[in-house]
Formats: structure tokens, C-alpha cells, sequence
């Protein structure tokens, strides 16, 4: 059986056992409607405005840190599993391309990208 | 050696003979998606009581043990009770996305669940890529608890849903340097291939001192991941009720719930089978302890160690103090990070001179 095949079943799987717990619970749960209900939970005063606000650009650093280290991953992936046949020569390049990224996270580190501020 | 690939094989041939090629296809799909389902919520329920009762006994209370023998059923009892309960409507809410979230969560586990080998013919796919697919398909999680903390509307949860996300990316870079040692050391991404590869001596054995480096780190690393323990900033109950989540209810809760607990599971078996070896039996150079090793079946060995792996995220969790968010980003990205650098390289050349 080919294993694109499967990861569908699965993934038909996820989404049927989710619709079928949600219309189970919808069929046989409760139902009382109020507007106060509907209210997001804040200890009980009453909320203002929307949460749709800025919030704090340390994520965002964290976010685009991520970006970067996460498509090295993905670069050095191919290279692992080849990594026997590639023997030193391999190792040297991927070793030079560690260096750059190690750089990269050594200007980070001394910028104060790393330090939640 | 009793393996599941003689029942799975059994069955194939049994319905190829008596059905036609399409029918069997189709009922063979129809049987993996009950099976995958069926054992998803089973080791979910088990797992949510492994949790209480190893918590209670901690703190050296008792857990449940009201419904059911020591509180067997209690687990099943609370699926039912959050079935019965209401699903609330938010005025404010962006509700597509609030209901695309529990979806996204569910899907990112229950996909990653599929790959998990527990024997030999008992894993539903099995791409010739695993450990990246496992990478890509488990981030897929964070998309939805994003969304769930955003479309909430609601303080706690923008909050919460910000914390999760900006831990769980920083702690996925440590989870996938350490599963590309493995990588490099087994020299194929196949998870069956992984495991047949440790017949003969488990990797953590095999890879020396970097695999044991790389196997701590998948922990601390895997552990954060979960959103628990002392990484659990992001539903931190006494600042954020119940982070991202706080605004679901019943079923939807639910889901969250499920997925928490399934993804510790998934961590662990992850661990496991890149680490100490699947289903594969301990084998030590004395003949005799391995004829004796052999006996016990694969998927016991293959639970044994999972339910090892998930042990050590329990006293973890109920050991350790809460972590600051500073602390947390630290412990990445100035400590696991520049360690699992260095660890690929050390790790290539062990293999290579050693």
C-alpha cells in the first residue's frame, strides 16, 4: 500500500474523530443561551475592548531566530543521511556551513537578541 | 519472534483471496483509520490516569479510586462528562478559526501518532523520510495553538497562545538537531529502518557519548515541546487560568486535552524508538540473555520503553519549579542550542574515527 494513501486515512481520520466528537457532544450537550455567557473569561469584571492588540516584539525576534536555525535543519537533513557515502569531504562543507550559522548565533547572542528585555 | 506483520500480513492476503484488489484497499483503509483511532483514545484514557495516580503519589495521596478498580474507569468517566457539557458560543470570537484550531491540533498529533512504529508491520505510514515528516507534521500543532489563543479574543489566551508559540518554535530547533544526530549515525530517515538498524545494540549504546548527549537534550527539549512541566509558562494556571485554551469548552476543551496528553505520549515513543531501539529486545554479547531477551514480545519492549520515557516526563513535571520565560529562552537558546551544534559534529566524527 503506498504511504500517501495511509497518511490520507489518517488524516480523514483526525478530521472524522474531531467532526464526530463535535456533533456528538452538539446532539447530546446542553444548550442555554445568554449574552453573558458568551463573554470572554476575565475573573468576572467585565472585559474592555478587543485582545486583538500589539504585543511584545520579543516574539517576533524569537520567530524570525527560529526561521533561520529551523531551514538549517532541514539543509543538514539530506546531508545526514547521506553522511557515510559524503565521508570527509562532506563533513568539511557542512562543517564550514555550521561555522556561518554558529557566527550567526554569536551576533545574536552579542546584539541582545537572545535577552528578554 | 512473534510479530505484528504476520497478523497484518494475514489479513491483507485473507481479503485479497476473498474480495476483489479494490474491496480489500478500501477495507484495509477503513481498518487502519478504526485501529489508529481506537488506540489513540485508549492510551489517551490511560494515560490521563497514569498521570493522576503517579501525581498522587508524589504527593503522597491516593488519586482516584473511586470509579472502578483503583480508579481504572475514572478517565472514561471524565470523557463522558465533557462530552455532556454545553459548548459555548463567544460573542467576540473569530469562530471559523476557533473551530479550525481544535482541528489543527487534533490532526498534528493524531498524523504524527500514524508514523510511530510499535512492531515490525504495525505502524500506519512509513515514508522513507520519517524523522522529517515527524518534524514537520508535529509543528503543525503550533499553527493551531496560535490560532486558538488568537481568535479567542480574550486576554489570557492571546497571551498564553504568544508564550506557547515562542517556546514551542525555540524548542523544536533543539528536538530536530537531535533527532538529525540519530539521523547521522543510522544514515536513512526511515523509522522502520531506524529500528531494524538497532538489532544488534540500541543507538543510545551504538552512538556513545554524543548519542547520550543528543538523547538528554531530545528529553529537555521533547519535554518543553509538551507544554508541561516546569515549561508549562504557557497555561501557567496561577497567571493565565488555562493559557491558550481558556476559552474552550466541553469537547473542545476536550481535544486540547487529548492532544497534550497524546503528545507526551508521542514524545516519548519518538524517543524510544530513536534512542532505545523500538520494539527492538535489549541484546548484550551473552547468548543466553538474548534467546531469553527475545521471548518477550516486541510490542512490550516497544511500550515498556515508552511508558519509561513518559515516567521520567511525570517526575519531571511534579519535581520542578515553573521556569520564567527568561529562563526558558535562555535554557534554548544559550545552553541546548550551541550544545547541539557542536554535538552534529562531534557525532560525525564518531562515526566517521570511531
Amino acid at each position: 500500500m503506498s504511504n500517501s494513501a495511509l497518511f490520507l486515512v489518517v488524516l480523514i481520520t483526525a478530521v472524522i474523530m474531531v467532526m464526530g466528537a463535535l456533533i456528538l457532544a452538539l446532539l447530546i450537550a446542553p444548550k442555554s443561551t445568554n449574552p453573558l455567557k458568551g463573554e470572554p473569561y476575565e475573573c468576572g469584571i467585565p472585559t474592555r475592548g478587543l485582545s486583538w492588540v500589539q504585543f511584545k516584539a520579543g516574539y517576533y525576534l524569537i520567530a524570525i531566530l527560529f526561521l533561520v536555525f529551523d531551514v538549517e535543519t532541514v539543509l543538514l537533513f539530506p546531508w545526514a543521511t547521506i553522511f557515510r557515502s559524503a565521508d570527509v569531504e562532506g563533513l568539511m562543507l557542512v562543517s564550514f556551513f555550521l561555522a556561518v550559522l554558529a557566527l550567526g548565533l554569536v551576533y545574536a547572542w552579542k546584539k541582545g537578541a537572545l535577552e528578554w528585555k | 519472534m512473534f510479530h505484528f506483520k504476520i497478523v497484518t500480513d494475514w489479513i491483507d492476503e485473507f481479503l485479497r483471496t476473498n474480495l476483489g484488489e479494490g474491496w480489500a484497499l478500501l477495507i484495509e483503509f477503513i481498518l487502519t483509520g478504526f485501529a489508529i483511532l481506537a488506540l489513540y483514545a485508549v492510551l489517551a484514557l490511560i494515560l490521563i490516569w497514569a498521570e493522576r495516580k503517579v501525581c498522587a503519589f508524589f504527593q503522597c495521596r491516593l488519586g482516584p479510586t473511586r470509579v472502578g478498580p483503583w480508579g481504572l474507569l475514572q478517565s472514561v468517566a471524565d470523557m463522558v462528562k465533557i462530552l455532556l457539557k454545553e459548548i459555548i458560543h463567544l460573542n467576540h470570537a473569530d469562530l471559523r478559526l476557533f473551530r479550525l484550531a481544535s482541528f489543527l491540533v487534533i490532526i498534528a498529533s493524531l498524523c504524527t501518532f500514524g508514523a510511530i512504529p510499535f512492531d515490525r508491520g504495525l505502524h500506519a505510514v512509513d515514508f522513507n523520510m520519517g524523522v522529517f515528516y515527524l518534524l514537520a507534521i508535529s509543528s503543525l500543532g503550533v499553527v493551531g495553538i496560535l490560532l486558538a489563543g488568537w481568535s479567542s479574543n480574550s486576554k489570557y489566551t492571546m497571551i498564553g497562545a504568544m508564550r506557547s508559540g515562542a517556546q514551542l518554535i525555540s524548542y523544536e530547533l533543539s528536538c530536530g538537531l537531535s533527532l538529525l544526530t540519530v539521523v547521522i549515525l543510522s544514515g536513512t530517515m526511515q523509522l522502520s529502518q531506524i529500528v531494524e538498524q538497532q538489532a544488534d545494540g540500541w543507538f543510545i549504546f551504538k552512538g556513545g557519548v554524543p548519542a547520550i548527549i543528543a538523547f538528554v537534550i531530545y528529553l529537555i527539549a521533547g519535554h518543553a515541546e509538551t507544554n508541561r512541566g516546569p515549561f508549562d509558562m504557557p497555561e501557567a494556571e496561577s497567571e493565565l487560568t488555562a493559557g491558550y485554551h481558556t476559552e474552550y469548552s466541553g469537547i473542545q476543551f476536550g481535544f486540547f486535552y487529548l492532544a497534550e496528553y497524546m503528545n507526551m505520549f508521542i514524545i516519548a515513543a519518538i524517543a524510544a524508538t530513536m534512542f532505545l531501539g523500538g520494539w527492538m529486545p535489549l541484546h548484550t554479547p551473552w547468548e543466553g540473555v538474548n534467546t531469553l531477551m527475545d521471548y518477550i514480545p516486541p510490542v512490550i519492549w516497544f511500550f515498556g520503553k515508552t511508558f519509561f520515557c513518559v515516567f521520567l516526563a511525570l517526575w519531571v513535571r511534579w519535581s520542578f519549579p515553573r521556569l520564567r520565560i527568561d529562563q526558558l529562552l535562555k535554557l534554548e537558546w544559550k545552553i541546548l542550542m550551541p550544545i547541539s551544534l557542536l554535538n552534529i559534529l562531534f557525532m560525525a566524527l564518531w562515526v566517521l574515527y570511531l
